[in-house]
């Protein structure tokens, strides 16, 4: 016997409920069609794994044409945008630090004279390479820009110095991480990644679990203020975060050797203030979805650009800067600057400030949100 | 004086362009037990939701234990039990943990012995540690009336109580409310159910978000002008059909072998049922509260369509 001989009919009823069913669930849809649409711009666009135009100070100590035709060709590169004179060596070290610079170049005194004598002098190149992907490929670049504008500058009687290997030394100091270990940047941002995953997702389910289960009017007619329930439903979770908080670092300090170059308690107040952002967020995701399952999609559509857009997988400055801007108001971007900059770059909270004002801000709007959209009747 | 419980003159509520309740006036005293009669859809929940702040009415004012329901929802909230259409306390706790948050909500002292002594009054003692989404209908029922009467409320609202569940359940729930009821608590319940309507003080009947008719039972059925007609004997089954669109019947309803043929126009129900004399024994009775109430139910309907 055909196993599905005579079918047809109760198939084509199970498939007309389900194309009516598929019809009514508009979000659903809609997320069918926009994630594809979305994934294709994001990679297709904004993800870029060449970073350019990387933030560039330099600190010359003479200025003479062939300074000035050496810092013109990092520029003619494309990959250094110099915007900025370093004031000298501690200057350099905040500006790289505070994510001013990605990179200062460095050219001594005497350098000129040196070169003409074919003393083969120095130039350095001090990079912020905590993040390996961001830095390498300009770094690696470096010296052949170096002899390629030195191939224009040395002429004439200057020619013999265009010897092998190279009239100047391009000397490379990568800061911070300077094996250049991808997951000394990987494992601190992974802690972000899991703290926005983890708590937004439960707690977007937080009040749509009420609705979905009718619990939602009792709770209502009890005398609880929405504050209240938004205070009581999302600390338990500040909880969990702070224990997925203390296995990560366990697991980078033990596991992987991540070095931990800052203030804990800076580390700590970061985590605290990033946990709260997730966890109003996700409040607000429930107070706006209907169902669980519409939680759960807002929560993803959120995190896919959480992923990509931060600077956890892809580098942010290599990015267009529209895409950089969608990844300034995510709360992870402003956390994966916090959680890097202490462990790899040992910054103090003077140095992040602004990130952290970018994560109360979030927390503010998201908050208001949160208490305006939640329910006081059932109107 | 007695001490007016509830007391809203004029409320309205719409969704959308639908007119869900139109003008409802409710003047409820301390102490009495009344029941809200109404189709699915009159608008009960609606008026229930708007008196304990649950949603807020278009039009209308009033008071519920003398707090305004439209600024003071939150005084009216902690001195009033409101139990939902449906289970609606977490099936994920167990009975214990249920009555236990309920007791922190509203901030009881001595909330171990509150709740004990609640566990124990409605019987509830042995299965405290049960999950409360494992309990039977009329346990959920026993536990949500536990929950709604803990904070000792001056009112209690009750919507639809005991739908779905078993004729004894049933009888003891209401032994429960006369009892409360007793002790000075207010409680005004929605129900379906015709026997429980009257073991109410009074009822409150509503069609289509319109107050129509309210009074004690007795009165209700009086005062609703039906005459009803019980035919019975072999060729009753076969006599319904023939009856009904006949002029001045305007119910006709089997109770067990018996047809009940009713209508307001007592002549012209004579004149419609004359010729069938030979076909069953008849017999004039006085209305059951379910005539009754289909019959104002379907007058309502009528007069409604009338006037719009």
């Amino acid at each position: 016997m055909i196993p599905l001989a005579g079918s047809g009919p109760r198939i084509l009823a199970i498939l007309i409920k389900e194309a009516i069913q598929m019809r009514r669930d508009r979000l659903t849809l809609a997320m069918m069609m926009v994630i594809p649409i979305v994934q294709l711009i994001l990679f297709g666009f904004a993800i870029n794994s060449d970073p350019k135009h990387l933030p560039t100070a330099v600190y010359t100590e003479e200025n003479t044409p062939v300074v000035r035709a050496l810092v013109q060709s990092f520029i003619n590169s494309g990959y250094y945008d110099v915007t900025m004179r370093s004031g000298g060596p501690e200057d350099s070290s905040r500006r790289l630090a505070t994510r001013e610079a990605s990179f200062v170049i460095h050219i001594p005194a005497g350098f000129t004279r040196r070169l003409i004598r074919g003393e083969r002098p120095q130039m350095l190149i001090e990079a912020d390479a905590s993040d390996p992907a961001a830095s390498s490929i300009a770094i690696g670049r470096a010296q052949a820009i170096v002899d390629h504008a030195l191939s224009h500058e040395l002429k004439g009687p200057l020619s013999r110095q265009r010897q092998q290997p190279g009239p100047v030394q391009v000397v490379i100091q990568p800061r911070y991480n300077p094996e250049g270990i991808t997951q000394y940047n990987i494992v601190p941002g992974l802690l972000g990644v899991i703290l926005t995953m983890t708590l937004v997702i439960i707690t977007s389910m937080a009040m749509t679990r009420e609705n979905e289960r009718g619990n939602m009017e009792n709770l209502l007619a009890m005398p609880a203020r929405p504050l209240e329930v938004m205070i009581g439903k999302i600390a338990p979770y500040l909880l969990m975060g702070a224990t997925q908080t203390l296995i990560v670092l366990l697991a980078a300090r033990f596991i992987f050797n991540v070095p931990f170059r800052g203030p804990l308690w800076t580390l700590l107040l970061g985590v605290l203030t990033f946990i709260i952002a997730n966890l109003s967020l996700g409040f607000t995701f429930s107070t706006i979805a209907k169902t669980q399952l519409q939680a759960m999609q807002m929560t993803f559509f959120f995190f896919l650009p959480s992923i990509l857009l931060s600077g956890f997988m892809f580098p942010f400055r290599g990015m267009p800067n529209w895409a950089q801007y969608i990844g300034e108001v995510l709360p992870l971007t402003h956390f994966l600057r916090i959680v890097r900059g202490v462990m790899l770059k040992g910054v103090g909270i003077g140095d992040i400030a602004i990130e952290f004002q970018a994560l109360l801000i979030f927390i503010m709007v998201v908050g208001t949100i949160a208490i305006l959209r939640y329910r006081r009747t059932l109107d | 004086m007695t001490e007016i419980v509830i007391d809203v003159r004029g409320l309205v509520k719409r969704f959308g362009e639908r007119t869900v309740v139109n003008g409802v006036n409710i003047r409820m005293p301390k102490g009495q037990v009344w029941g809200f009669l109404g189709p699915n859809g009159s608008g009960k929940t609606t008026t229930l939701r708007m008196i304990t702040g649950l949603l807020k009415p278009n039009a209308g004012e009033g008071a519920c234990l003398g707090h305004d329901i439209l600024r003071e929802s939150a005084a009216i909230k902690r001195a009033t039990g409101y139990m939902t259409q449906g289970f609606s306390f977490w099936s994920d706790l167990t009975v214990r943990e249920n009555l236990d948050f309920v007791a922190r909500v509203y901030q009881l002292p001595n909330r171990r012995q509150v709740v004990d002594e609640a566990l124990l009054k409605l019987g509830l003692a042995q299965r405290q540690k049960q999950l409360a989404g494992s309990l039977s209908g009329g346990w959920k029922q026993r536990l949500a009336l536990a929950a709604v009467t803990l904070h000792r409320p001056q009112l209690l609202l009750l919507d639809e109580p005991t739908a779905g569940v078993d004729p004894q359940a049933r009888r003891d729930f209401w032994d429960e409310i006369h009892r409360l009821s007793g002790t000075g608590l207010t409680v005004l319940v929605t129900t379906h159910y015709m026997d429980e309507a009257e073991r109410c003080d009074r009822i409150v009947c509503i069609a289509q978000g319109n107050l129509i008719t309210e009074g004690n039972v007795a009165d209700v059925i009086a005062h609703s002008g039906l005459t009803t007609f019980s035919a019975s004997g072999a060729g009753v089954r076969r006599l319904a059909p023939s009856l009904k669109g006949k002029p001045g019947v305007e119910h006709v309803a089997f109770f067990g072998s018996a047809l009940h043929v009713s209508g307001t126009d007592s002549e012209a129900l004579r004149t419609a049922i004359s010729s069938f004399k030979q076909d069953a024994d008849w017999e004039e009775i006085a209305p059951s509260l379910e005539d009754t109430f289909i019959a104002l139910m379907a007058r309502a309907g009528v007069d409604l369509r009338q006037q719009s």
